[in-house]
């Protein structure tokens, strides 16, 4: 079982575990990256032959090891070390390095190699482009096709942020257990990040942008299987689990938005929404609630309705709730006002979020809502200056087509007929 | 003789194909295990979700506690099984090898005969 599926996956696998060895041994980021893709090179030469090796993992951060050793003493022109055929019986290396490899110890290698992309100087969209390219190696074109940027801009945008990292120094020393829980939040934010990039609310940009999501998705599984017990990171997973799971409805066929409640419910993954709903119920059994816990929950209780009717808002409302004492956001309020609509009707959301007007002044999602509110309460004339604010300021082409299409209703049903009539 | 066959790979590497690859490898292992189910020789078969989703429950000094994950540092995690009537242990073993061969996953495939079965029907 040699084939190349098996080595590029067994690589992509490793590499988190052995660029944080390999950074951890070499304490700069470059090495480390050199090595490493040197060590895979010689994987693809050598695997083929000789046959898998147990512990992919550990057989790349040998060799990385000894090939970057060589690359540094060839800078000092001194001999090179064997070639690797010399050393492809790994066996007694291999499970020596294993052993060193202990659990809590690759645990804080990845923990690093993740925590120094999370740099607070560098903007958030500079901080997923260099997770994306050290941790999860994704070449830098595949990452530019992500963020909808050409290729050179790219590279000088993951080489600038590189430097600044290199700049700041790499924290080596073991974390104490307070910074290693401070890193492994600031890492969950920012694969939440990297979901957030990737979860696009334009259906033509959905396709490039779709492996940001499974990057995340993949990177909260590695967090979540380097700690176990944490809930906070069982929530992160679901909530990214659950968000993924609906991909497939959030678009029609002409490319419109789907809102939640008219999705197409059997299009949604139910494989990930199983693995989601186990990992909610298993964080909740740890009685320590947190912001991605109550997010998944929210999410849970949507893939719970079979049908949109059957959602459970009153619940919604309630982790909402819980939410803004936890995360205290405008947008936590906003999107509580829409649980609220549905259990004490628009009159109530609308008095929720009209104190957030003026900081939510540039915000799409605020003066749809708006909008759809006075709507429903039959304020026509107030419903359409709401929806003109949503089209100004909306993101993409489909969520401005999505206003439209309530502008065209109201216009429809006659509700706003001196707007038609002027708009003739 | 009622055997299973315990599915023993990488969970890292088994998420980590992309949705299409994933379907790719359960179409084939479908086809493999079509035959034997048309034959009336397939029972139960599962796949069973990642590690990370499961929670074990171990006696603790005669006391049930309730745990995260199984917390072993395996190479390889139990991922599912299938059960087959077979008449022999050679057949068990080339149904594995059949299975094997559209897997491009490594891993193991451990073959242990049943010793209680007791198929009640579940709705899923």
């Amino acid at each position: 079982m040699t084939d190349l599926a098996w080595i590029s996956s067994a690589i992509s696998t490793a590499r988190p575990q052995a660029m944080g060895a390999l950074l951890r041994y070499f304490r700069d980021l470059d090495t480390a990256e050199e090595a490493f893709q040197d060590a895979c090179l010689r994987a693809l030469k050598n695997w083929p032959q000789n046959g898998p090796p147990r512990d992919p993992a550990a057989w790349l951060i040998f060799v990385g090891r000894n090939s970057g050793i060589d690359a540094v003493r060839k800078r000092a022109k001194q001999a090179p070390i064997p070639e690797e055929d010399q050393i492809s019986d790994l066996e007694d290396a291999e499970s020596d390095m294993a052993e060193r490899l202990d659990g809590a110890h690759y645990r804080d290698d990845i923990l690093r190699l993740l925590f120094i992309c999370c740099h607070p100087d560098l903007p958030a969209t500079q901080q997923v482009a260099v997770a994306l390219r050290v941790v999860s190696g994704l070449t830098v074109k595949q990452i530019a096709r992500a963020f909808l940027v050409g290729e050179s801009a790219m590279e000088q945008r993951i080489t600038r942020a590189k430097a600044r990292i290199a700049d700041a120094g790499v924290p080596f020393e073991t974390p104490g257990a307070v910074e290693r829980s401070e890193r492994l939040a600031a890492v969950a934010a920012m694969v939440y990040l990297i979901f957030n990039e990737g979860y696009s609310t334009n259906s033509g940009e959905a396709p490039a942008r779709a492996p940001l999501c499974e990057e995340a998705i993949r990177l909260a599984r590695l967090l979540l299987r380097l700690f176990q017990t944490e809930p906070e990171i069982m929530g992160l997973t679901a909530l990214l689990l659950l968000q993924h799971a609906r991909a497939p409805a959030r678009f029609d066929e002409n490319g419109e938005i789907v809102l939640l409640e008219d999705q197409d419910r059997s299009l949604w993954s139910r494989k990930m929404i199983d693995e989601g709903l186990a990992l909610v119920d298993k964080a909740l059994r740890h009685r320590k609630p947190g912001p991605y816990q109550v997010q998944a929950a929210i999410g849970a209780l949507h893939a719970r309705a079979e049908k949109a009717e059957d959602t459970d808002w009153v619940e919604i409302d309630l982790l909402y709730g819980l939410l803004e004492q936890m995360q205290p956001s405008p947008v936590v309020t906003l999107n509580r006002a829409v649980a609220v609509s549905k259990v004490r009707g628009p009159e109530a959301a609308l008095a929720l979020i009209e104190p957030l007007e003026q900081r939510l002044s540039g915000y799409f999602h605020f003066f749809g809502l708006k909008g759809g509110l006075l709507m429903q309460l039959d304020r026509g004339e107030e419903a359409r200056l709401a929806f003109d604010r949503a089209i100004s300021l909306a993101n993409t082409a489909a969520e401005a087509a999505h206003i439209r299409m309530h502008i065209d209703r109201l216009m429809k049903d006659g509700a706003v007929r001196g707007t038609a009539r002027s708009a003739k | 003789m009622l055997y299973a066959i315990l599915c023993y790979a990488s969970e890292d590497v088994v998420s980590s194909w992309s949705k299409a690859q994933d379907d790719d490898v359960m179409a084939k292992l479908l086809d493999v295990q079509d035959k034997y189910a048309k034959a009336g020789r397939l029972g139960p078969v599962a796949r069973l979700l990642p590690t990370t989703a499961a929670t074990t429950l171990r006696k603790v000094k005669g006391e049930a506690v309730v745990i995260d994950g199984p917390f072993a540092e395996t190479k390889e995690q139990f991922l599912g099984f299938y059960t087959l009537e077979c008449a022999d242990l050679d057949e068990a073993v080339e149904f594995a090898r059949e299975l094997s061969e559209v897997n491009p996953s490594g891993g193991s495939y451990e073959i242990r005969p049943v010793s209680v079965f007791n198929p009640t029907k579940v709705a899923v």
